[in-house]
């Protein structure tokens, strides 16, 4: 058996490094390492509460409004208030602005440029993907930066600006929209709308959410394979992509949206998928540090009770990410995730045929873009200029609460515990701290160490570009994975 | 004789055939930098530096390169084989724990990362702190500074950080600190454009290494509550028109930045958004001794006064312009939106 050190992986959000185990020239076993510390979680302890929305958004660049989302959501919990419908469908937009923006950052950006590499040169297909979504000097990165900054100008007209807003707030938001900005909003929505359906899909973004199975998705792909998701369709389809990166595990969503009513209810819902549909209960999360560089427990920690005490040089350690467990189970999750749980035929299909890979976790981030504008055209238009778009609350002097949200990559926790009217445990699970967790003392690996186990390796012996392939499919962002 | 004169800017760049080639590295930061440089919208952003003879040679977020490959260009930097011009660094400077670095080991190799950008800033013509965290230490350094986070050349205010104060590149400038959490895209830009062109100096840096094309001025100046910060009609919680500075922690008048005259993401700004400057393109921002969103007072009067008057100037003129605020600003002040606007003249 011979070791291979992959890293540092271009196009993550963040510095990663993945560590193989070959044998018969194949990946026999993955070890996950996340290479940067920070300490947002030390950071934090003693910090006023409402200081939190200043520092969490800042352990994201790329989630930074998801970061913000869920500690809005904690601090609100902990005063007992719910922001009014403005305030509702301002959060639904600010959020659902960045989550699109990270689907389709991810796509052109950081997924497809890995299909215009030489290695693929013998493919009927590389031409055209190669001059499409070469890094950089690419037609479609000259195509979706401005149309990107376009759709960032929602984040000037309801956040101020992207990333690192402090709009969010437990109350709601605070930049009432006026008649004015709610007309330029809606503009931008249907500017990108255009970008989508002309240049994306090459259809309208409702004939894509239709899309109610595999058969159904190769009959689109055939008849708009020269759209850039039907580029990635045909790649897909001659490298076998749905069979390549299962984790094997079940699907977590906390679910996404909030919606008008008592409850707390969201548009898409939360919930586990093990096969079929099951409840969620966040009460049975515990974090695992027996592999990660941290002072060991005696056991794994509820993140309410969670403790962050670095320790660089615990022997039996390989990475400063934890290893979050649901019911001391692996889970992956993710908008393929988020789209089982809320029912699509489509995710469903995929994953019922082919147990969910890279080309299934691919598809599920653009069927979201593709329900997700449609459905922020509605909330646009729902908004109320003139009336209320915040509450005020009062923070007590004691609290614990939790605020779990969906970020484009995944579920995204914050535990927040108040004491003496400062914060004294703040406690953070990222998506990618799921997807990407290490070993726990059961010795179970995370979710992408089991999807990487099996690749076989190229002919020259190093790690095959199959493995950036699955890497990248989870959309990782490292610097959220550990804070 | 040409009939055309073409511009040369590629001649005008030196260093690698003529291009300005370009490495970045990512440290104890959020990437936020990056992010918000790709959302660039005066012009496209991969053409504007392709005009400009600027070349990414690598950027952990956008090139092709990954893993190996990766390593041998950055191995090929740091030897001298392979020359390049600018070193964009974004992210705090980790010396933790206990000066190894080990907090940040760049992955695929045994090397901390404060090696790397030690040995990569030897070698660059142009060393550029790319936000906050490159320039001071930033968000990463706050609280009880878990990582001994700090800036490429000064640790918060003091001269120092992790290149130290006596560091100068060959182009015979200090750190360029383009700082702010994040930078405004066009911060990152024009700095570049401007060193490809030579047309930044000593001169051309404020006091803290910062480019004067955007932290000369105030981000008070251009806030469109200026009405309400001349007669100091406030407001009193988030989401209300007045001005933010008497009570919800604005430092607009003090932070040194271009937010309001040149705007975020289309038309933002912190201000537009509802909420305080927090000043997050000076040193120590991240630790204002104070909650962020409230403004500390004595008797009655904010700590932080404006850079661009005289403290008593403008504690008399406070006064002066509270007892004379119209109606109609006072009341819209305190409303999350205005409600009586100024009316057309009446005809005689």
């Amino acid at each position: 058996m011979s070791r291979l050190v992959v890293g540092p992986f271009n196009r993550v959000e963040g510095d990663l490094e993945v560590i193989l185990d070959v044998a018969d020239g194949r990946v026999r076993e993955a070890r996950v390492k996340s290479s940067l510390y920070r300490g947002f979680e030390q950071i934090l302890q003693g910090k006023a509460p409402m200081d939190a929305l200043v520092f969490v958004p800042r352990i994201c660049g790329i989630c930074s409004v998801s970061q913000s989302a869920a500690a809005s959501r904690a601090l609100a919990a902990a005063m007992g208030i719910k922001p009014p419908d403005n305030g509702r469908l301002a959060a639904n937009l600010i959020h659902a602005v960045e989550n699109l923006a990270d689907h389709v950052t991810h796509f052109y950006l950081f997924f497809m440029p890995d299909f215009a590499r030489d290695c693929y040169e013998s493919q009927p297909w590389w031409h055209a993907t190669s001059a499409r979504f070469k890094a950089v000097t690419g037609s479609a990165a000259a195509d979706f930066l401005p149309a990107r900054a376009g759709w960032m100008r929602a984040m000037g007209l309801l956040a101020g600006k992207w990333p690192h807003t402090l709009t969010l707030q437990p109350g709601g938001s605070t930049h009432p929209v006026n008649a004015s900005e709610r007309l330029r909003l809606l503009r931008v929505l249907r500017d990108f709308r255009r970008f989508l359906e002309r240049t994306t899909f090459g259809d309208v973004l409702e004939a894509v959410a239709a899309i109610a199975s595999a058969d159904e998705l190769a009959a689109w792909a055939d008849r708009h394979g020269g759209s850039d998701f039907g580029l990635f369709l045909r790649a897909s389809r001659a490298l076998n992509l749905s069979a390549l990166g299962h984790a094997g595990v079940a699907f977590m969503s906390y679910g996404a949206y909030e919606q008008e009513g008592p409850g707390g209810s969201r548009w898409w819902p939360a919930g586990v998928w093990a096969g079929g549909p099951a409840l969620l209960d966040p009460a049975r999360i515990a974090e695992d540090v027996s592999h990660a560089w941290y002072a060991d427990a005696e056991a794994p920690l509820e993140p309410a009770r969670g403790s962050t005490l670095p320790i660089a040089d615990k022997e039996s350690a390989y990475t400063w990410c934890k290893a979050p467990r649901l019911g001391g189970e692996v889970v992956e999750t993710g908008a393929l995730a988020r789209q089982l749980v809320a029912g699509h035929p489509l995710a469903r299909d995929l994953v019922v045929r082919d147990g969910g890979g890279v080309e299934a976790r691919v598809v599920a981030r653009l069927l979201e873009v593709a329900r997700l504008l449609p459905a922020m055209e509605t909330w646009a238009a729902a908004l109320r200029p003139g009336e209320a778009f915040s509450v005020e609350g009062e923070l007590p002097a004691e609290a614990e609460s939790a605020g779990l949200v969906e970020a484009a990559r995944g579920s995204l926790g914050h535990w927040l515990s108040i004491r003496r009217g400062r914060i004294h445990n703040y406690q953070i699970i990222a998506p990618t701290t799921w997807n990407f967790s290490p070993r726990d003392s059961a010795g179970k690996p995370g979710a992408l160490e089991r999807a990487l186990a099996g690749i076989p390796l190229g002919a020259d012996g190093r790690a095959p570009v199959a493995v950036q392939h699955v890497v990248r499919s989870f959309d990782p962002c490292m610097v959220c994975t550990v804070h | 004789m040409s009939a055309i004169r073409r511009a040369a800017p590629r001649a005008e760049v030196t260093g690698g055939g003529g291009r300005m080639k370009l490495i970045w590295l990512q440290s104890g930061g959020c990437g936020g930098c990056t992010l918000s440089w790709l959302g660039s919208e005066w012009s496209a952003l991969f053409a504007t530096l392709a005009d400009a003879g600027i070349e990414i040679v690598w950027h952990p977020s956008v090139s092709e390169a990954s893993a190996d490959e990766s390593l041998a260009i950055l191995d090929a930097c740091a030897d001298g084989s392979l020359p390049f011009d600018v070193l964009c660094v974004e992210g705090s400077m980790l010396l933790g724990p206990g000066g190894s670095g080990r907090f940040h080991v760049m992955a695929g190799t045994e090397r901390p990362m404060i090696e790397w950008v030690r040995l990569l800033a030897a070698r660059a013509r142009h060393v550029v702190a790319i936000g906050s965290c490159a320039a001071f230490g930033g968000i990463t350094a706050a609280g009880s500074n878990p990582t001994d986070a700090c800036g490429l050349q000064y640790d918060g205010a003091n001269p120092g950080g992790l290149l130290g104060s006596g560091f100068c590149s060959p182009s015979g400038l200090p750190v360029v600190n383009v700082a702010g959490c994040p930078t405004h895209p066009d911060w990152v830009t024009e700095t570049l454009l401007s060193l490809a062109r030579n047309e930044m100096g000593r001169e051309a840096l404020d006091e803290l290494a910062r480019p004067r094309f955007y932290a000369d001025v105030l981000v008070h100046h251009g806030c469109k509550r200026n009405e309400f910060y001349e007669f100091k009609a406030s407001a009193q919680k988030g989401g209300e028109q007045g001005c933010l500075m008497e009570h919800l922690g604005c430092k607009g008048t003090q932070a040194h930045a271009d937010c309001n005259l040149r705007p975020w993401n289309g038309g933002g700004s912190c201000t537009d958004g509802g909420y305080a400057c927090i000043s997050c393109t000076e040193p120590g921002f991240e630790e204002p001794g104070h909650l962020f969103i409230s403004t500390p007072k004595v008797a009655g009067i904010p700590i932080g006064l404006p850079l661009d008057m005289p403290k008593a100037w403008f504690v008399a003129l406070a006064a002066l312009s509270k007892s004379a605020t119209p109606a109609r600003v006072r009341r819209n002040a305190t409303s999350d939106h205005i409600i009586p606007w100024p009316r057309p003249a009446k005809k005689p």
